[in-house]
């Protein structure tokens, strides 16, 4: 009897279980996010470069404001918020469109249903890779077909001022849009069939019937899909990374990338750092429109 | 303000075949009661009238006009669902101004507003107005949907069990007011109900459906008194009707359970020869006791308030027997019994149908 009680799984309380069972994921959680965190928010006010043997000198603001005059981060800026909107903007339409014409019964739905959320289970560097190909000036896929449909001349998607940025925006919408269907088609589903019933028998024209059930059922999901959406577009990386390189010159270099530069290519790290957290403050103060917006729409 | 006739109408859902042959007029300004148990296909013709459904066969005609493929909006039909289907999203005030504000049947505002005031006085729900359907009992969700309905003027209302949630009292006030809707608006009314007594109370005629056949059409009166088969006298009248075996045979009815004879010519005044067997029917108020040269024992006494149901042991049978509430039995008491000759209804036992 005494062995049994002497034993070490003995020894530990049910409490105690507990914890160690949470100690590993702690432990990573500690020393891969949070720890970092701490440690780059510090180094945003420091004078600090990561590949130099001096350790970091605190600066204070002066990477913050720094920042904020040069009309160089501002362009950044400016292409960013392009982007965002236009990506955002497209894949909501079209998904949203996308959604409510797959929202019905017929016949393989399942399997288009399917077809259409295979790009999101792509890898972005892929995705990045096979757009360059596509994309190809001379002979991409994509300037062929629209030469050969429309007659129209040879497009320099990715390598062109006017044209890499949107090149960015397609593949982002070509990811991202089956993501806002499914939120979508989830949303739509929601809705009882029996309120159309009922619509039908008051007589409601279409657009009413969409503007008085549907859109009130599939409103908090949307605004939701387009949170996510807004928030993710602002971290987009890999693709740029892959497809344009911030190119040409520095036409789709969108503020990820930028930060990604700043530390890695000219190892300003306390400055990048201090970017970053510009960056993560304007996507939570995006973040908390939406939420308001949205609780505004629970509550009514 | 509109003729309904359906002709020989079929509706199958997969496996289940919800109206057979279903053919029934009802006239301009008719109200007309559906009646039924639980899939006897109430709510299909409903459905099919309004165009919600389209029959697989057979034919709707509205005033004259034929309505197969005819869109629900196009019918002019007001419904009032079983699960009231309020807008989640709109207030009371909304929900009930939705039909006036389509844009096929544009309506002022002010009208609007009058007619929603009027309704909602009628329906005790002024005070509901700005709330949120989620925010109502189930009564007043149902009240709402009949509102609804009221506030257009619809050539026919269909309504499925719209008065199911409300309370007793609630619900003989909506009675009186949907019989002076019916008056004052001239509509034609379909109302489903599974309840024998609103039935009776309700309809200027009443449509006894099973299984997706229609039984009998009638006045309650009919109904109750000739029920056109066996179905019909067992579903409408609570307690159920009595029924026994009978042979006839040399002018003698012998009522074996009951180990009687009756003379034949004084219940049974049809032309045709009865079968050699017959079910014989008798509703539980023809039955007297206290009367009579035979003796039954008192097995039970269920007191309903304005009256009571005795039970009646006669050998191995049980009557139902409806007795005034002043009468006095008591468990075993040994009561002579008289059958009202006259009110005897005769059924075939095989096809089960109303002999006579």
């Amino acid at each position: 009897m005494s062995d049994i009680r002497n034993t070490w799984a003995n020894r530990v309380s049910d409490r105690g279980m507990l914890y160690l069972f949470l100690l590993p994921t702690f432990g990573f959680l500690l020393f891969l996010v949070i720890f970092p965190l701490i440690w780059s928010l510090y180094l945003s006010f420091c004078e600090y470069s990561a590949n130099a043997a001096r350790p970091p000198v605190f600066i204070g603001i002066a990477n913050y404001s720094s920042l904020f005059r040069e009309k160089e981060v501002w362009d950044r800026f400016v292409t960013t918020g392009k982007f965002v909107f236009l990506a955002v903007a497209i894949e909501f339409f079209l998904g949203f469109g996308i959604a409510m014409l797959l929202n019905r019964e017929f016949y393989g739905k399942g399997l288009l249903t399917t077809l259409f959320i295979l790009p999101m289970m792509f890898s972005p560097a892929v995705i990045g890779k096979f757009f360059r190909f596509m994309m190809d000036t001379n002979w991409g896929i994509l300037n062929y077909i629209l030469g050969r449909l429309f007659g129209m001349p040879k497009i320099a998607w990715t390598t062109s001022y006017e044209y890499a940025l949107y090149s960015l925006v397609i593949a982002d919408v070509w990811i991202w849009t089956p993501f806002i269907v499914l939120l979508s088609l989830a949303g739509l589903s929601s809705v009882p069939k029996y309120l159309y019933e009922a619509a039908d028998v008051d007589r409601a024209s279409g657009w009413f019937k969409f503007r008085y059930i549907t859109l009130p059922y599939v409103a908090p999901i949307l605004i939701l899909a387009v949170l996510f959406r807004t928030m993710d577009a602002f971290r987009f990386f890999d693709v740029v990374y892959v497809l344009t390189e911030g190119g040409p010159g520095y036409a789709t270099q969108i503020v990820p990338f930028y930060i990604y530069k700043l530390a890695f290519s000219f190892w300003r790290t306390g400055r990048s750092c201090a970017l970053a957290y510009v960056l993560l403050i304007i996507i939570i103060a995006l973040s908390n429109i939406y939420i308001t917006y949205l609780n505004r729409l629970r509550r009514a | 303000m509109a003729e309904v006739v359906l002709r020989d109408v079929e509706k199958r859902f997969g496996k289940i075949q919800a109206l057979r042959g279903m053919t029934l007029e009802v006239r301009d300004g008719e109200f007309l009661v559906l009646l039924g148990p639980t899939g006897a296909g109430k709510t299909t013709t409903l459905r099919i009238v309004s165009g919600l459904e389209e029959p697989d066969r057979g034919d709707v005609f509205i005033d004259g006009v034929r309505m197969n493929g005819v869109a629900p909006r196009d019918r002019n039909c007001a419904f009032v669902f079983q699960n009231y289907i309020l807008y989640p999203h709109l207030t009371v005030y909304d929900n009930l101004a939705f039909p006036l504000r389509s844009k096929l049947w544009r309506t002022e505002e002010g009208e609007i507003r009058k007619r929603i005031e009027h309704v909602a006085r009628v329906l005790k729900i002024e005070h509901l107005l700005q709330r949120k359907p989620d925010k109502l009992s189930g009564g007043e969700q149902q009240r709402v949907a009949l509102g609804r309905a009221m506030v257009r003027n619809p050539r026919i209302f269909l309504m499925d069990e719209p008065l199911s949630n409300l309370d007793a009292k609630l619900r003989e006030e909506m009675r009186v007011e949907l019989k002076s809707l019916q008056k004052n608006l001239g509509a034609t009314f379909f109302f489903v109900t599974h309840d024998h007594v609103e039935a009776m109370t309700l309809g200027d005629r009443v449509a006894v459906l099973n299984q997706g056949v229609l039984q009998q059409v009638g006045t309650p009166e009919e109904v109750y008194e000739y029920p056109a088969n066996v179905f019909v006298a067992r579903f409408v009248g609570n307690p159920e009707m009595n029924f026994l075996e009978g042979f006839p045979e040399g002018g003698k009815l012998y009522l074996g359970d009951l180990a009687l004879a009756l003379d034949l010519e004084k219940v049974w005044k049809g032309r045709e020869v009865l079968p050699s067997r017959v079910l014989v029917g008798i509703r539980p108020e023809n039955i007297l006791l206290g009367q009579g040269g035979t003796v039954g024992e008192v097995y039970l006494v269920e007191d309903l308030g304005a009256d009571k149901i005795v039970r009646l042991r006669v050998g191995e049978t049980l009557l139902r027997v409806r007795v005034p509430k002043e009468a006095e039995f008591s468990v075993g008491e040994k009561v002579p019994y008289l059958l009202v000759h006259e009110k005897l209804l005769f059924f075939d036992p095989i096809t089960e149908k109303r002999l006579g």
